[in-house]
């Protein structure tokens, strides 16, 4: 078992004749996820890498290779469109890797969303992987090794950092899932909490935040009212100075929500193990794992 | 992306907003001009920088005040000439103050309320929210604090956009009386058209003024653009003034360097922007201060990484330098290349401590070693920053 994504996941590449986007694609197939199409528009009918069909939308796509997840490296202009294309195809699993989207697309994006079933990972973020058996997206995959530790974060560099501080100790992971750095995306760190403790291979969870915005708090109420598998996080940014900030109204609207002081408070009372300093998280799971 | 008053001051009048009448000037010639061409006999001259706190702030020559009330377009002219290619030095523009190429002259208002509004993106619900008090004029972080209640928040439908219950809502809450509603309600949708038309980050008109004739209009404004959405608004991208910017920030931007600069002696080079977060908490958990925050991205190029290395070293605050990269897309070879050509170029002026993990590590450090440069790598975290604050503080004994 793991979340969202295992061996079976059909992968298509929106962007596949990209520089980001062949590259990408290119190291995924080689760690064995199944890269079964690539969609770039006016370029339908080449092949990747000569085994992958390239097709100009993403419903051909589907409809010839049964693909059922995506991973976007479309450029931040058309984006929004790809990540729409995607959901109307029927696509369950959008993972967005571009960075630099405008906010009021992902705005109307995650509006339109509703009416669909899919889950939006991103975008701005690294991806998602289940070691040995799928990845999607930009994280180097040797650092990963299969075990029982789920990894959720807001952080592309500090997942890699907790995934290889775990594998360092001997252990392994389920599923990391980067959630992206965006202001508005999709999957929240709740969401992705509630994946992994209902993941039967998953016997820890390593959330890894930063400040702005409240889904940390969000996640610790939900981590304290249902969640029995052992939780460790970390925040980063709790000396960012102040003023560097959203603005103004922005900072109201959190009122006394977003910053690291008030996170790593939230996630305490809920019984969460938070690492002091980045260097720690490694030894905070095995010690919770031992208890 | 930060604008000057009178940019945002146009912005919302072309947009449909009401704003006092006035121009920008910058000459005292030009400023007199505009008074007279004002049909009024109460002039406002104020200095345009990108801070706030102007009319308590003083001119590096000491003249004081940003902002100056005066009756007479003669006097317009004379502050101006003041104010005009002085500096400004207020709270928010630290000691070096910030340099006036530009006033805004204007009628002055006959002022019988201060109200508060803003439009702003909300994260949690993903929607526009418009940010409403009667207690404007004052920072809106004073009255959330003192009495939330007095503030209201209506989310908009992202969907929908703004409706005109919604306007009549948010009106009644500002005090508009029931048969006044026409005015607050104009303004209010023209405000929104414009959050949404320029890809705002904010809209914030503080105050927004009731005068005694009973207009309502824009007194002062500051609106902030999503970077992201720059590339479709050239209009936005134009109204840009390098001379408001820290120079470091600007070299930064010129080599799509993500740079915060800090006031601490330690410079720090990062990649990902949660990793360069975590590295300024290590570094104070060590006991020392970071000069910067710099983000050299996920796929940062050896020209970018040369840049950034530059960008550090010519920084006379940074008394030694931590690199912390964690290698994914951007591959710990590069990196190290990226290194030494920049160290070729222009010799370590201080210590470098260097922290190198993931993808291509043990080329990395290879070409580290062999450079024969003078760096002092480090395998953990807390050991890095042990070894940067350390160095600092030895570079500062001497």
């Amino acid at each position: 078992m793991s979340v969202l994504v295992d061996a079976n996941t059909r992968l298509l590449v929106q962007g596949i004749t990209g520089k980001s986007g062949s590259f990408h694609a290119s190291a995924c197939k080689e760690y064995g996820t199944q890269v079964v199409a690539g969609v770039t528009p006016a370029r339908g009918g080449e092949k990747f890498e000569k085994t992958v069909p390239i097709f100009d939308t993403v419903s051909e796509a589907v409809a010839a290779t049964k693909a059922n997840a995506s991973m976007i490296f479309v450029p931040p202009e058309f984006a929004a469109d790809a990540i729409l294309e995607a959901a109307d195809a029927g696509i369950q699993l959008i993972v967005a890797i571009t960075e630099g989207i405008p906010v009021m697309d992902m705005m109307r994006v995650r509006f339109a969303l509703r009416e669909h079933s899919c889950v939006l990972i991103g975008p701005n973020c690294p991806g998602i992987i289940t070691p040995g058996a799928c990845k999607i997206g930009i994280m180097p995959g040797y650092i990963h090794r299969p075990g029982n530790v789920g990894v959720v974060s807001r952080s592309g560099t500090l997942t890699y950092e907790a995934v290889w501080q775990i594998t360092s100790q001997g252990l392994g992971q389920s599923t990391c899932i980067g959630v992206g750095g965006d202001p508005i995306h999709g999957l929240t760190l709740q969401k992705a909490v509630e994946y992994l403790h209902a993941d039967p291979d998953t016997k820890a969870i390593v959330m890894i935040g930063e400040i702005g915005g409240s889904e940390e708090e969000e996640a610790a109420e939900y981590i304290q009212s249902r969640v029995k598998k052992p939780v460790i996080s970390f925040v980063a940014g709790a000396t960012a100075p102040p003023g560097k900030r959203m603005g103004h109204a922005g900072a109201i609207i959190s009122g006394g929500q977003g910053t690291a002081q008030a996170k790593i408070e939230a996630l305490k009372k809920a019984g969460v193990r938070v690492a002091e300093t980045l260097g720690d998280i490694g030894e905070e799971v095995v010690k919770a794992l031992r208890k | 992306m930060n604008i000057h008053e009178y940019q945002a001051r146009d912005l919302l009048a072309a947009a449909g907003v009401p704003v006092p009448r006035g121009a920008v000037a910058r000459s005292p010639e030009e400023a007199e001009s505009i008074a007279r061409s004002l049909p009024c006999n109460s002039f406002v001259v104020k200095a345009q920088v990108h801070a706030g706190g102007r009319g308590k702030g003083h001119f590096q020559d000491g003249y004081k005040s940003g902002v100056h009330l005066v009756k007479t377009p003669h006097q317009v002219r004379d502050v101006a000439s003041h104010m005009i290619g002085n500096t400004l030095i207020t709270h928010q523009t630290g000691p070096e103050g910030k340099p006036v190429h530009a006033v805004l002259v204007g009628e002055s208002t006959d002022i019988a309320r201060e109200l508060y509004l803003a439009i702003v993106l909300d994260r949690s619900s993903g929607c526009p929210v418009i940010v409403a008090s009667q207690q404007g004029g004052v920072e809106i972080e004073a009255v959330a604090e003192k009495s939330p209640e007095a503030i209201l928040r209506e989310v908009i439908h992202p969907g929908l956009g703004l409706q005109p219950y919604q306007a009549r809502k948010v009106s009644i809450f500002l005090g508009f009386p029931s048969t006044g509603l026409r005015a607050p309600c104009r303004l209010l949708h023209a405000a929104y058209r414009l959050f949404i038309e320029k890809d705002c980050s904010q809209v914030e008109i503080n105050p927004l003024a009731v005068t005694k004739g009973g207009d309502v209009v824009a007194l002062d404004a500051k609106l902030g653009f999503d970077d992201n959405a720059l590339f479709r608004h050239k209009e936005i991208q134009e109204l840009q003034d390098p001379s408001q910017e820290d120079p470091r920030d600007l070299a930064a931007a010129e080599h799509h360097l993500n740079y915060i600069g800090l006031d601490g002696n330690i410079g720090c080079m990062v990649n990902g922007a949660g990793l360069a977060m975590a590295t300024l908490d290590l570094i104070q958990a060590a006991g020392g201060k970071p000069a910067n925050f710099l983000d050299v991205g996920g796929g940062a190029s050896e020209e970018m990484i040369t840049a950034a290395f530059r960008l550090l070293q010519g920084d006379p605050a940074v008394k030694a330098i931590l690199v912390n990269i964690f290698g994914g897309i951007l591959k710990c070879d590069i990196l190290a290349q990226g290194m030494v050509a920049a160290c070729r170029t222009t010799p370590p002026r201080v210590p470098i401590i260097v922290r190198l993990q993931g993808t291509n590590v043990e080329a990395g450090r290879k070409i580290l070693k062999e450079s024969g440069l003078p760096l002092l790598p480090a395998e953990g975290l807390m050991e890095a920053a042990e070894k940067a604050v350390a160095a600092a503080a030895g570079k500062k004994g001497k």
